[in-house]
Order: C-alpha cells, then sequence, then structure tokens
C-alpha cells in the first residue's frame, strides 16, 4: 500500500473524470461517501451503481474501485446491500427477474453491463466463493476441472491435470485429498469443501476473486485457514470479501467499506477505518452499538 | 421472578398435561386403527385375486394313447409338410378315448366322450408330428388337454353332486372322468397356454400373451413420446420461460389436464387421431398415443418438482465459474432432477399400463386371437382383457381374469419397486 501511485496528471484526469459526477448523483441520493474510494491500482471501478429489486432501491448510488493486490472488505449490518453489490461486479443479479441495476461498473474500462459483454466471459474473469460451501455432487477432480472443462483452458489431459493440481495447492488442500481425486467432493469437511470451491474458482484464472462471506459456515480452524489463503490469494488477484466479522475484515483487509442501508457510508484503509473512522454511523458499527 | 409465580406456571402447565397426553395417545390409536382397517382391505384383495387366480397357472391334462397312425395324418407317405399339417389330429385323439371307453357306441354318447377333450388337444399332437414327423405310426402316451369344463370339475369349482341340470356335464360324463382319475391318466399341468396364446373362445386355449404384447407396444409408444416431450417441457418452464401470465395458464392448465378424466382422453383420442388423422382403430400406436396425453401432465408436474428441488447453490456454483444456462441445466441440474424426473415417469407409465377406459374408447376392446407384431396391428391390452374375460360367461374365464390381474398387479409393483430402487439410489447425492 505504501507503493507511489500513478503520475500525478493520470491521478487528477482520474478525479476529474470519476469523481465529479458521484457527487452530484449522491447529493441526489442524499449523502456523501466518506474517503476515498478510489484504488491505487485499479482492477474494476464502479460508479453510481443503483440497485433496484422491484421497488426495492437496494443500492444507493455506490462508487468503488476493486484494486489489485488487495483484498478490499465489505461491511454493513445484515441487509444493506453489501452481497448485492458484491453480486453486481459478476452480473450474479442476472439471474433475480426482478432485479435492475444502473450505473457503471468496468472491468479494465470494459463495461460489464454493455450489450457486447458476454455473462459467461464476464464470470470467468470475476470469479466468485460463496457463502455455503457449494462443490458439485461430482468427484474433487471434477469439481476443480469443470472451469477449465467449459472454457477449454487445457489443451489434453495432461493440462488438465496440472491445472486441479496446482489450484488445489495454491488453494492449499492438495497434500488432503491428492489420493482422494476421484471421490465425490460433497465428502469432505466443512473448511475442505469451501478451500474446494476456491480451488475451483482460481481453476479459471480468473482476475477478480469475489468471495460471500466465505467464512460463515465454518469453524475457527477452518475460518484461519481460508484467512491465510486469501492472504496468498491477494498476490496474485484483486479480491473483494463480504464478512459480518469484523475482526476478520480487520485481519485481511486492506481497504474497508461501510455500507449502511443501500448507501456506501465510508470506505478507506482498514487500519484507518477501524482505529478512526470518520463517519457516525461507521463509528457505531464498529464500537458494536448496532450490528 | 417469586416463588408463587413460578407455582402457578408449573400448576397450570400441569393441570393440561394429562389431557394432553391422553389427545396424543387416542390420536396415535386413531392413525394404527386407520393402518390396520387399511392393511386389512389389502390383505381380503389379495387373497381373494390369489384363492381366484393362482388354480388358473395349471391346467387339466388327460393321459391317452395316441396312435399317430399313418393312413389319418399321412395316408400317401410322403410326408409333405402341407399334408402334415392340415391332417385332422383331433380324430387321433377321438380314437384314442374310443380305445379307452370301448363300450360308448351312441352318436350322441361318443359326442359327449369326445368333448372331454380340448380342440387344442390335436393342435398340441399336430404340433408334435411336424416337428418330429418319425413318430408317425408310433403309439405315445401323452398328457392332453382336457376341456375346460373338466378341469372346472377337477378342480372342484363345480360341485360334482349338483344336479345334472345345474352343471355342464352330464352324469355319463362325471363317470368316465372318475373312470380316468380311477387310473392316474387326470393330472393337474403347468398352463402353458396363459402366457404363450392370444385371446380364445376356449378358456383352456385363451391367453394374455397378445395382450401382453399389446400393453408393451402401447407403454413403448407412451414412453416414446410422453418422457421426452414431458422432460422438456418441465425445463423449459422452470428453468428458461419468463414467468409471466402466458406461462402461468400454461402451468394452471396443465396442472388441471393431469385431473382429467381419463375417458375423456379417450374421446379426444378417438375424435382426433382415428376420425381426424385416420389411424388404425384398435392398434396400441393409438393406445399409446392417448395415453400418452394422460401421461404428460403427470411427467411434467413430476419433473418439475424435481427441478425445482435442485439446490439453487449448485445452480449459482456452476454459473459463478461461467457456465452458461444451458452447461448449468444439462451438467449440473439436469443430472440431479433425473432420478426425480424417471420416478415420476415410473409412475406416469404403472397408472398408464393399468388404465382401460381410453382404450374402450378407440376399439382396443376387441377379441384379439393373434398376437400383434407392430404397433400398428390390432391388439388389446392387460387390463381390457381382465375387462373382457370378466364379461364372458364361461366358468373358467373367472380364475383367468383374476390370473390375468396377477399378472398385471405384478407388472405394476415391478414398476413401483423400479422407481423405488431408483429413489433410494440417487437419493441426497446433494
Amino acid at each position: 500500500m505504501s507503493q507511489p501511485s500513478s503520475t500525478p496528471a493520470a491521478d487528477a484526469a482520474d478525479a476529474a473524470a470519476s469523481a465529479a459526477p458521484p457527487a452530484d448523483q449522491q447529493a441526489q441520493a442524499g449523502y456523501r461517501t466518506v474517503g476515498d474510494y478510489r484504488a491505487e491500482k485499479p482492477v474494476m471501478r464502479a460508479r453510481n451503481v443503483d440497485v433496484f429489486y422491484g421497488e426495492n432501491h437496494a443500492i444507493q448510488s455506490v462508487s468503488l474501485d476493486i484494486g489489485l493486490n488487495e483484498v478490499i472488505a465489505l461491511i454493513g449490518p445484515s441487509g444493506c446491500g453489501k452481497s448485492t453489490f458484491l453480486r453486481c461486479l459478476n452480473r450474479m443479479n442476472d439471474t433475480i427477474e426482478s432485479a435492475r441495476v444502473t450505473g457503471d461498473i468496468t472491468l479494465y474500462d470494459e463495461d460489464i453491463y454493455a450489450k457486447q459483454m458476454d455473462v459467461v466471459m464476464l464470470r470467468a474473469r470475476v470469479g466468485m466463493v460463496f457463502q455455503k460451501p457449494n462443490p458439485f455432487p461430482k468427484s474433487v477432480y471434477d469439481n476443480v476441472a469443470y472451469g477449465p472443462r467449459i472454457h477449454g483452458l487445457a489443451r489434453d489431459r495432461a493440462e488438465l491435470d496440472k491445472i486441479v493440481q496446482t489450484s488445489l495447492e495454491r488453494a492449499g488442500l492438495w497434500s488432503e485429498v491428492k489420493d482422494r481425486l476421484e471421490e465425490p467432493g460433497t465428502g469432505l469437511s466443512g473448511g475442505q469443501q469451501q478451500r474446494l470451491c476456491i480451488a475451483r474458482t482460481i481453476a479459471v484464472s480468473p482476475e477478480v476473486i469475489l468471495m460471500d462471506e466465505p467464512c460463515s459456515a465454518l469453524d475457527p480452524i477452518a475460518t484461519a485457514r481460508i484467512e491465510d489463503l486469501i492472504d496468498e490469494l491477494k498476490r496474485q488477484y484483486a479480491i473483494v470479501i463480504v464478512t459480518h466479522s469484523m475482526q476478520q475484515a480487520a485481519r485481511v483487509s486492506q481497504r474497508t467499506a461501510y455500507f449502511h442501508l443501500g448507501k456506501l457510508i465510508e470506505v478507506g484503509d482498514t487500519d484507518e477505518i477501524f482505529t478512526n473512522p470518520r463517519h457516525k454511523l461507521t463509528e457505531d458499527y464498529i464500537t458494536g452499538r448496532f450490528g | 421472578m417469586t416463588d408463587g409465580r413460578a407455582m402457578s406456571t408449573r400448576d397450570r402447565v400441569g393441570a393440561r398435561l394429562g389431557r394432553r397426553h391422553r389427545n396424543e395417545v387416542a390420536f396415535r390409536l386413531l392413525g394404527l386403527a386407520a393402518t390396520l382397517v387399511g392393511l386389512v382391505f389389502l390383505a381380503v384383495f389379495f387373497f381373494t385375486l390369489v384363492v381366484n387366480g393362482v388354480p388358473a397357472f395349471q391346467q387339466t391334462r388327460i393321459l391317452l394313447d395316441v396312435e399317430l397312425a399313418a393312413d389319418t395324418i399321412d395316408p400317401d407317405g410322403e410326408r409333405d409338410p402341407e399334408t402334415l399339417r392340415t391332417a385332422s389330429y383331433q380324430s387321433l385323439v377321438r380314437d384314442a378315448l374310443d380305445e379307452r371307453f370301448p363300450n360308448v357306441t351312441s352318436r350322441g354318447e361318443r359326442r359327449a366322450l369326445y368333448s372331454l377333450m380340448s380342440a387344442g388337444a390335436g393342435l398340441e399332437l399336430r404340433d408334435i408330428v411336424t416337428s418330429n414327423p418319425e413318430l408317425i405310426g408310433q403309439t405315445l402316451s401323452l398328457w392332453l388337454l382336457a376341456d375346460d369344463d373338466v378341469d372346472m370339475a377337477v378342480k372342484g369349482n363345480v360341485r360334482r353332486d349338483l344336479p345334472e341340470s345345474a352343471r355342464q356335464l352330464t352324469d355319463r360324463q362325471i363317470e368316465w372322468i372318475e373312470a380316468l382319475e380311477a387310473d392316474g391318466r387326470v393330472d393337474l399341468k403347468f398352463n402353458r397356454f396363459f402366457f404363450t396364446s392370444g385371446d380364445s373362445r376356449d378358456p383352456e386355449l385363451a391367453g394374455i400373451w397378445s395382450a401382453t404384447v399389446g400393453s408393451f407396444f402401447m407403454l413403448l409408444v407412451t414412453l416414446v413420446i410422453s418422457f421426452p416431450l414431458g422432460v422438456a417441457t418441465a425445463m423449459y418452464l422452470e428453468e428458461f420461460a419468463p414467468r409471466n401470465r402466458w406461462t402461468d395458464m400454461i402451468e394452471v392448465n396443465i396442472n388441471n389436464l393431469a385431473a382429467v378424466p381419463s375417458i375423456v382422453f379417450g374421446l379426444l383420442g378417438l375424435a382426433l387421431f382415428i376420425n381426424l388423422f385416420g389411424l388404425p382403430r384398435s392398434a396400441p400406436l393409438v393406445g399409446g398415443l392417448v395415453l400418452s396425453l394422460m401421461t404428460l401432465p403427470v411427467i411434467i408436474i413430476a419433473s418439475r418438482a424435481a427441478l425445482t428441488a435442485v439446490p439453487p447453490s449448485i445452480r449459482e456454483a456452476a454459473l459463478g465459474v461461467g457456465a452458461s444456462k444451458m452447461q448449468m441445466v444439462f451438467h449440473h441440474v439436469l443430472p440431479l432432477a433425473m432420478p426425480g424426473m424417471l420416478t415420476g415417469t415410473i409412475i406416469g407409465m404403472a397408472r398408464a399400463l393399468g388404465e382401460s377406459a381410453p382404450l374402450l374408447m378407440i376399439g382396443m376392446v376387441a377379441f384379439i386371437v393373434d398376437v400383434p407384431e407392430s404397433p400398428l396391428d390390432p391388439s388389446t391390452a392387460l387390463p381390457v382383457q381382465v375387462f373382457l374375460w370378466a364379461d364372458s360367461p364361461e366358468r373358467a374365464f373367472v380364475e383367468r381374469t383374476s390370473a390375468a390381474i396377477l399378472v398385471l398387479l405384478a407388472f405394476l409393483l415391478l414398476m413401483n419397486l423400479a422407481a423405488i430402487l431408483l429413489r433410494k439410489r440417487f437419493e441426497r447425492r446433494y
């Protein structure tokens, strides 16, 4: 995080291009995000994102960058829209018929809601790990190999074997399952299943990994392993994690965004947010006054 | 909390506890009683069927010394297959009877004597001779098929002490049977005609094979049409179709179709397939089409239920790694829903197998002797055969009706067993 950002000129242009409109839009929504929502090495940028479920305005004018080599934690009370925002980033909200998304979300300057953007392609580049471990009812091997298979990432069996092995190694699961590759993935323990799901996600070599409360169904030991893994993975990926545990956010993330009732209240370096929150709501949440 | 309040809770709960327990016991007993009554009915049903039906699996045969006389079978001695096939074998049977009862001379008495044997006896002789012509000229001791009235008397289904006017057999005929029984020449043997032949006017020659084949062709047509159509419809409605007023209406209509009385489908089949499209009457093809109409809603409803039962987490997982919607459905949802779909299909097919009313409407109630060779040949079906036999006056058809029901039930049990095994085998894979 100490690395100096790009040239001042580019920074200024960026600020002019993206910082101004949110202010106007947010004025309409009646609030202003505290802190800088921009990242040093942005991979995805969300600008003025609104999400509606039918009449329900679930997210109001949220702007946020997802940066490379960092973990950004989305925190906030239940129903604050953090998961909804996460699911906008790989268009999983498309599967909900009443959901409507407005605003701009780009992945390396490509508009992901543009007509020419194929969701299949998008989801291969923006992988997702879900709250409940959800391995396919297939073998461990087939779980990891599924993504590479459907996207045609391996030319032959040997290459596929290699992808499966590296993915499982990176997910810290290889030593535990290397003799059980043909056994069903659903037979593993909860923590192993979640690491299997992470391996399945990274087998496609995505650019961004979205994690929706990945540890909420796990015990503390399994949680610790996943957190170590997230720390490991950020060297290569941009990671967004939704969490209910503030300790977890403090442990794994470099930046934290605090959501409240569909609004992005405050965003900033994790250390800053947890030691010196600037907004009253953030402070109340972090000190445990509600949540 | 004060002591007084704690006591009062205890007392108030305690006061009602006795009644709650009594209600529980009473309800459990009521449930048990209902189950027992159901079981008793089932037991009575099976008991009467088995008692009535099982004797039909055996048939009375009489041991006769038949001389395969060359001058009757093949007078010119050329062993021409056509001559061998058309010879009067029944007269050989008659000669054997004359041999056994030489003092029966008058025309009427001899007629009565000959009627102890079935016309099937001659057919059996013909089969023996045509498959093995060297036997001509020899005298063989053969267990030959007896007439159905003899069969009834031997099995004790018709009491021999009834007044002569109240039974089919005359006193003389009973005497002959008893003489043969005294010689040990009357016995019950396995009834192969029942399983290998079609319908017949003679109960001892009537069998369920043509009805079974007809039912098989019909179910085949039903399966080929309704399974792919049903699964595809369910998949489209559940996974791909938008939710709007049209799909709601389609759904309501499908649910209603499942409740339409089957005879209505029979009328529809008569009007549509036979009158409009000109398909042949009495054909399993038309029967299968009609039963498809009936089975389709059942399969659609079961398949949709199976699809909804696949947890959303699996769908999300597939979409999350970038599977397209079709890949999600075909790689993950369909395999998990398949056991449920197959179970629904088998149960639908079992219902179709037991259906008779719509088949009456499309003419599958005809008297069919020949075994159908294709779904276009006229045919009956098992339940219709039961209906036809139940309607026949001959006493021997009573036990055949029960026996045919037993066979039908055996098929239904097998199908339901297959459904249960499928469900057990693939249960909870996710």
